[in-house]
């Protein structure tokens, strides 16, 4: 069945089984490859995109239910006012390690900001334990948020760093 | 030592004009002959190894080839950032290619065993500084000057004295017409003259990252190519009976279902399976379950956790076993000691668990294969290819590296890439990615071997250690033990007492065992700081206070059989001091450290490996059976100058949480007959940000060569924990991960 999807400002028709999850559509179907694989059974967040602002993971979301809705992923998030902020503050911190969960990350924290301006300590913690980082960069993950929310950087998981960024 | 081996360097003429400069280095003659004296390697060795390839464009563009694959350890950008410290140019000028697999040109090209770092620090240096000599000599030239009245700065050439100056790209052609320096005569900076060295510089790839670009192995495209999965045995070491591909075949998407007999290599060939290939990769995954495969599982029976703990359990009993090491009269010293301690200790399977599954893309066209492989051995993997595929000549074989999303080591085998060849070959002129889902990647990996102690040692009516003796029951066939299930004879307080016996009894496994993130160490320091906390205990001390009593005076022991690392006590010392220091032990400002029944303690453990020296403090605290880590302090020395302080706390941060996640989650891979119990993250956990403690670390800084930091601030944070649980409650934890018995 054809299937057509609003994908970063585009419209998209693609001819797939309904349940063929979303993740596979993106990467396979149309080459954004800037979604991630990581479980499969939305236990890592790697895959996460947003559908009509909220996160979701692709992995397990079947393109039957996907609709109308306007999909973001990482390759448009930039364009996005909080993405440009938390790609900036991702890069002068150095968050990552890898870099394969980083995307997901990045959708998780922008999807967390345009509804929390500025999170708490806990409310970080608590919405983005649902993306893995199996390089474990989860301070610089925390402090690049807090930079992107234009909070004071630390938090009880940070410690001092290096910031003479060449 | 490395920096001891010589370099020798290359200029040329770039195509487009500029200075290309190779620099060579001797291949060890050890390596050599471990891999035989021949084939590729043999090639490297009659010219040394390509350990740094430098080149300036016109346009004063350097690149920089990174030879070793990049997984995320950061070596990728801090080994260009030596090159560009002695050309001494901007890093904005700098550009870092990915170079395919070529041994005969680069040598071994392998990320692992934190040996990036020591084995460049010399040669790139090298190289970056003969650059910048042939540069101000071809200015001199042009200028008609004297060179010394030359000076450069952000990669231009200035004459002071007529007020002339240029970039470098301008004299780059000039200067590839010179002969180079020999390698060791160029001078190099002086520390206090570094200004890219010691920098805090981001990963060269984290634009692309954040873009989402495609960058790692699982993101390569190729025109027509189809997506793969390869059915395996659920057993280790099964074998193909039959399959009914005509039922897979008619699968939507699909659009071939092929057979293949591995090579009976089980452990690190091609095993038995069956590849479907699809036009997506979910629908290959979701074709799995129409394949109703028959397997042959005999050779698997019987391999169970519970008959693994039972076989050890009986052999710890037995005593005996293979003697690793004797030192002194082990049994007559625990004969007269005053005090004895004996306990056992054990720690499960562990599975490596990269985010990014073990995938490969390959191509197989006109008798020859071409392959896209987040590998962290890309070298071996080529000739493990060209041998399974049967192909005349090592160059019939390209593997151009990808960047890993992950590898802890998982990725110094190539398993994957044999599959993805084998699969290829049987669809010429197809591209294939192969990916592994979640499932096969646990199921199939090259886990971390469970190990079993038994300990004792025996203190003098001073409370001195007197003797130590540990039988060790791991996995292998007599004497010889599987990959990654070996004992490290300099394990403290080896060297460091003067009776000691490390014992081994092997008993067989059809897992496929490997090198995790600090192979050996990561489980070993577990068990020994674990029970010499319990030995200082019983002498009325603490462990740091055990452990620099038995340190001593300040000399570097030599390895063990001569082969190996020397280890300095007075480095040891010093990470011992700072983490007492920083972590304010003595004056203990949190908890009630060594009052058993507090809810919450300080723990402490040293180890050193991988060339590193680290000491680590942990604060963790006990409620409902659960634990919190609140602040772990790390004091670590690898030598002079840490080269770049975002990739090395990156490196430590993550180290550390880590070692948590493998005590506290619930890591442990369990086996049935053959058959891995856990397949995904439910059931096999990562460590997720609430775990996250604050991190503390100290850097000490040696007059060495500096050395890597991807493994050797692991191990010691494990103990430090399990002391600290012990501090806080007095519960021993002996067995991993931990289990808090119900108050």
């Amino acid at each position: 069945m054809t299937y057509r999807l609003h994908i970063n400002g585009q419209v998209h028709a693609i001819d797939v089984p309904g349940e063929m999850p979303l993740l596979w559509v993106l990467r396979d179907s149309l080459g954004l490859v800037g979604t991630k694989y990581g479980c499969g059974m939305a236990l890592c967040g790697a895959c996460t995109v947003h559908v009509d602002g909220v996160p979701q993971r692709s992995c397990r979301l079947p393109v039957s239910s996907v609709g109308d809705s306007e999909i973001t992923t990482i390759e448009h998030i930039g364009s996005t006012e909080i993405g440009a902020r938390l790609q900036k503050a991702w890069l002068d911190t150095d968050v990552m390690q890898c870099g394969y969960c980083q995307a997901g990350q990045i959708m998780s924290a922008a999807a967390m900001l345009a509804v929390t301006p500025k999170p708490s300590h806990a409310e970080i913690r608590a919405t983005m334990a649902g993306n893995i980082c199996r390089c474990a960069c989860y301070n610089r993950i925390e402090n690049a948020i807090r930079i992107a929310a234009g909070l004071e950087p630390g938090g009880e998981s940070h410690d001092k760093e290096h910031t003479d960024v060449v | 030592m490395w920096s001891e081996r010589r370099t020798f360097l290359k200029a040329s003429l770039l195509a487009g004009g500029g200075l290309a400069l190779e620099a060579f280095t001797a291949v060890p003659a050890r390596a050599l002959a471990a891999a035989g004296g021949a084939g590729a390697l043999a090639t490297a060795a009659a010219h040394g190894e390509l350990t740094a390839f430098v080149s300036i464009a016109p346009d004063g563009i350097v690149t920089i080839t990174a030879k070793n694959p990049d997984m995320g350890q950061g070596t990728k950008t801090s080994l260009p950032m030596m090159v560009a410290e002695e050309l001494d140019c901007d890093w904005a000028q700098v550009r870092i290619v990915q170079a395919d697999a070529d041994t005969a040109r680069y040598g071994f090209q392998m990320a692992g065993g934190s040996m990036s770092t020591p084995t460049s620090w010399m040669p790139m240096r090298q190289t970056g500084a003969a650059a910048r000599a042939m540069l101000l000599q071809a200015a001199a030239q042009q200028w008609s000057v004297p060179v010394a009245g030359l000076t450069t700065s952000s990669g231009r050439i200035t004459h002071a004295a007529s007020g002339r100056s240029c970039g470098y790209g301008e004299v780059a052609s000039a200067a590839a017409q010179l002969a180079p320096p020999a390698a060791e005569s160029v001078p190099l900076k002086q520390p206090g003259e570094f200004k890219i060295i010691g920098r805090a510089i981001a990963g060269i790839d984290g634009p692309r990252v954040l873009r989402g670009e495609p960058l790692f192995g699982i993101d390569t495209r190729l025109p027509g190519m189809l997506y793969a999965v390869y059915e395996v045995a659920p057993a280790h070491g099964g074998r193909l009976v039959k399959a009914n591909i005509e039922a897979a075949k008619r699968a939507p998407g699909v659009r071939h279902v092929v057979p293949i007999i591995g090579d009976g290599n089980a452990d690190s060939g091609l095993a038995d399976g069956v590849a479907i290939v699809a036009t997506h990769w979910w629908l290959a995954n979701e074709a799995r379950a129409k394949l109703d495969v028959q397997w042959d599982l005999a050779r698997a029976k019987g391999h169970s956790t519970e008959a693994y703990r039972a076989r050890a359990s009986e052999a710890l009993a037995k005593g005996g076993g293979h003697e690793l090491r004797r030192d002194g009269d082990p049994d007559a010293a625990l004969a007269s000691a005053a005090t004895r301690v004996s306990a056992r200790y054990d720690y499960p399977f562990v599975a490596h668990a990269a985010l990014e599954p073990q995938n490969c893309t390959a191509l197989f066209k006109d008798g020859k294969v071409e392959i896209w492989a987040p590998t962290q051995s890309p070298g071996p993997g080529r000739e493990l290819t060209q041998k399974l595929l049967g192909l005349p000549a090592l160059e019939d074989v390209t593997v151009h590296v990808m960047r890993s999303g992950g590898g802890f080591g998982r990725r110094l085998m190539n398993d994957y890439m044999l599959q993805a060849a084998a699969i290829a070959k049987a669809l010429p002129g197809t591209p294939i990615q192969l990916i592994w889902s979640r499932e096969d990647d646990i199921r199939r990996d090259y886990f971390r071997p469970a190990g079993w102690h038994a300990l004792e040692a025996g203190l003098d009516a001073e409370g001195r250690l007197i003797a130590f003796t540990d039988h060790f029951v791991t996995f292998g066939q007599g004497e010889n033990t599987a990959r990654g299930a070996n004992f490290t004879l300099t394990m403290p307080p080896a060297d460091l007492i003067p009776n000691l016996r490390f014992t081994q009894t092997t008993m067989p496994t059809v897992l496929t065992t490997g090198w995790l993130r600090a192979p050996g160490s990561n489980a070993l320091c577990f068990m020994s700081q674990g029970f010499l906390d319990e030995v200082a205990h019983a002498a009325g001390k603490d462990l740091p206070a055990l452990m620099l009593e038995l340190l001593g005076e300040p000399r570097v022991i030599p390895p063990f059989g001569g082969r190996g690392v020397p280890f300095d006590t007075a480095r040891a010392r010093a990470v011992i001091e700072k983490v007492l220091e920083t972590s304010q032990w003595r004056t203990g400002a949190t908890g009630a450290r060594g009052a058993a029944g507090a809810a919450r303690a300080k723990g402490f453990a040293f180890y050193f490996c991988h060339r590193g020296y680290f000491a680590e403090v942990v604060d963790a605290s006990v409620a409902d059976r659960a634990v919190t880590v609140h602040k772990v302090w790390v004091a670590g020395d690898v030598g002079s100058h840490i080269i770049n302080p975002f990739g090395a706390e990156n490196q430590v941060r993550g180290s550390i949480i880590d070692g948590l996640a493998q005590a506290l989650v619930g890591q442990a891979i369990d086996v049935v007959d053959g058959v891995v119990q856990q397949s995904n993250f439910h059931d096999f956990p990562l460590a997720r940000m609430p775990i996250t403690p604050a991190i503390d670390i100290a850097w000490v800084h040696s007059d060495h060569p500096p050395t890597g930091l991807g493994e050797p601030s692991l191990p010691p944070v494990i103990p430090a924990l399990t002391n600290a649980i012990y501090a806080a409650t007095g519960t021993r934890i002996r067995s991993l991960p931990v289990k808090l018995p119900a108050a």
